[in-house]
């Protein structure tokens, strides 16, 4: 089983660490990286830029791009994609995309990405997905 | 976060980022500044003794806010002898009240009171440079210890200046009436206008005064992020914060080991910070979707094409002079041309910068830069005596000692030049 490990914290207070300390932190997390890394057991990782740098893509019938990060909390997080897009309209273009072929209801919040390393996932349990896929 | 790791680092970090949010709300209910800052000072003083015991509360403004707000009305009573409100260690608890709080605090009203907060700093009879020094305490919460560190004066000239500034702000009348869509517009604008002082105080010190003044730029940084989670559909306050990013982002190429100013062309670009050149960026992209280019769109379009150019050669000096001709039409100064003019050089020529920048004399004859760019195009003509003079006039003008040093070399090497022809 793959599963995602969602980060949470107050990003004011991340936002105001120094660099020194963001540093030191980065650090600490690495070294947990490390070892799940030698283990292929580490998927991708990423890292956001603030809330602040986000936009919103409501769905519905005529989709609309509202400025800010996905604020209601009635919908839960259930899923997310790491896409390389140009810039901010070609990633809209592709959250369009998604929006068209699942319109229902729901959200996707579009967020810069500050850090991204694709990971080590080669261990037996990865290539069973692949596998799946690939016969999908 | 468990009980057991919350350090008075976190504590810290988490009561700065609190503060102006804290202080705002704490003035709309008290209607005096003074009383808002002592209240939230003391629900500060009781974070620290219950939140290591009880954990952080979930949502630490509204905590804050409703400790400070019943400890000064504890304090109200106690003078009038009447009963005290419960001891905040039971307040932590009670998860409704802090409910009700955020509910209001998502409110329209708590967005307000925010920008009242930074508007009143930016009091009309105040001075720049006060403006900024009563942001930075009130606002940002640093010691008067560290804006008087960050502006080089001492302490207790600082401590005269905020009080001074201080009294003339609790004499205004303080508009505490929501404001209608015109007025908000208007006090963003000159918050904005705030935010980029703060910045440029930070930003225009030199090398060796980068570690102590430097802080400004990283609390610039920091409220126009604020203004923006307020406004999160303002193209000018994603501007704003934008230009701000990609101006700071080079910092740590700026200076060289002995504080000396190292040209843009010149800068160790694999120093730049990447992550602020991204967010900043990312912004822009947000803002260009409105369609209504501001001022610091502009800027920050500016800025951007130098950040994106990975070699200086690789900078597209036409769509920098095309911005500025943007940013002409919109703000029209004497020091846009200026800057247009290097622009223009590039692109057309030092004797089409030359002859745009000629007309400026008369306006910026005070004004170092253009004395710096003046010399530099004549430099290039070789107008070596007339360049001379130029860089004599901007020593003179010179605002820090690195300015100085560093048209000193430009006249060391004609020197040399003129005694080896």
């Amino acid at each position: 089983m793959l599963y995602a490990i969602l980060c949470y914290n107050f990003e004011d207070v991340v936002g105001a660490w120094s660099p020194a300390e963001d540093a030191a932190v980065m650090a600490r997390l690495g070294a947990v990286e490390a070892g799940l890394a030698a283990a292929e057991r580490l998927g991708a990782t990423a890292r956001l830029l603030p809330t602040t740098a986000a936009v919103t893509l409501r769905k519905g019938r005529e989709p609309l791009v509202i400025d800010g990060p996905f604020a209601e909390t009635k919908e839960q997080l259930l899923g997310f994609y790491v896409v390389d897009c140009g810039d901010l309209e070609a990633a809209i273009a592709v959250a369009r995309d998604l929006a068209a072929a699942n319109p229902d209801r729901g959200a996707y919040e579009i967020r810069p990405l500050a850090v991204y390393r694709p990971g080590h996932l080669t261990g037996a349990r990865a290539r069973r997905v692949h596998r799946r896929r690939a016969g999908a | 976060m468990t009980i057991a790791n919350i350090d008075a680092a976190w504590i810290d970090a988490a009561l700065t980022a609190a503060r102006p949010q804290a202080v705002a709300a704490l003035l709309r209910y008290f209607r005096d500044l003074d009383t808002a800052e002592e209240a939230f000072q003391d629900a500060c003083l009781r974070a620290l003794k219950a939140w290591p015991k009880n954990g952080p509360p979930r949502d630490p403004t509204a905590w804050l806010i409703l400790v400070g707000r019943n400890a000064a009305l504890d304090g109200v009573r106690k003078q009038s002898k009447s009963s005290p409100l419960p001891p905040e260690e039971l307040i932590s608890d009670l998860e409704d009240a802090e409910a009700t709080l955020v509910d209001r605090l998502d409110g329209e009203h708590y967005r307000d009171d925010v920008l009242r907060l930074l508007f009143i700093c930016c009091h009309p009879d105040l001075p720049a440079t006060q403006q900024v020094a009563v942001a930075l305490r009130i606002v940002s919460g640093l010691s008067v210890r560290q804006i008087a560190r960050a502006f080089l004066v001492g302490e207790s000239a600082m401590e005269q200046r905020i009080t001074r500034a201080k009294a003339r702000i609790g004499a205004a009348a303080v508009p505490f009436g929501a404001p209608d869509l015109e007025e908000r517009a208007q006090r963003l604008n000159t918050v904005a206008a705030m935010v980029y002082l703060v910045f440029n105080e930070g930003y225009s010190a030199g090398g060796k005064e980068l570690l102590t003044r430097g802080a400004l730029c990283d609390e610039a940084i920091r409220l126009a992020r604020l203004l923006l989670r307020l406004f999160p559909g303002e193209p000018e306050v994603m501007g704003l914060t934008a230009l701000l990013l990609l101006q700071h982002a080079r910092a740590p190429a700026r200076f060289d080991s002995d504080g000396a100013v190292v040209l843009l062309e010149d800068q160790d670009r694999a120093l730049w910070n990447g992550r602020m050149i991204a967010e900043g960026l990312a912004l822009i992209d947000k803002a260009v979707r409105h369609r209504r280019p501001g001022p610091y769109l502009v800027q920050a379009a500016i800025a951007a094409e130098h950040d994106r150019a990975e070699r200086p050669e690789d900078t597209n000096w036409q769509r920098i002079d095309l911005l500025y001709g943007d940013l002409e039409q919109l703000a029209p100064s004497p020091v846009v041309t200026l800057n247009r003019a290097v622009a223009v050089s590039k692109v057309a020529g030092p004797e089409a910068a030359l002859a745009m920048i000629e007309p400026l004399a008369p306006k910026l004859s005070g004004y170092f830069h253009f004395f710096g760019l003046r010399g530099g195009l004549l430099l290039q003509l070789g107008r070596r005596d007339e360049a001379r003079v130029a860089f004599d006039q901007a020593i003179a003008l010179a605002n820090t000692a690195a300015e100085a040093a560093h048209i000193r070399l430009h006249l060391d090497r004609l020197m040399k030049e003129g005694a080896g022809g």
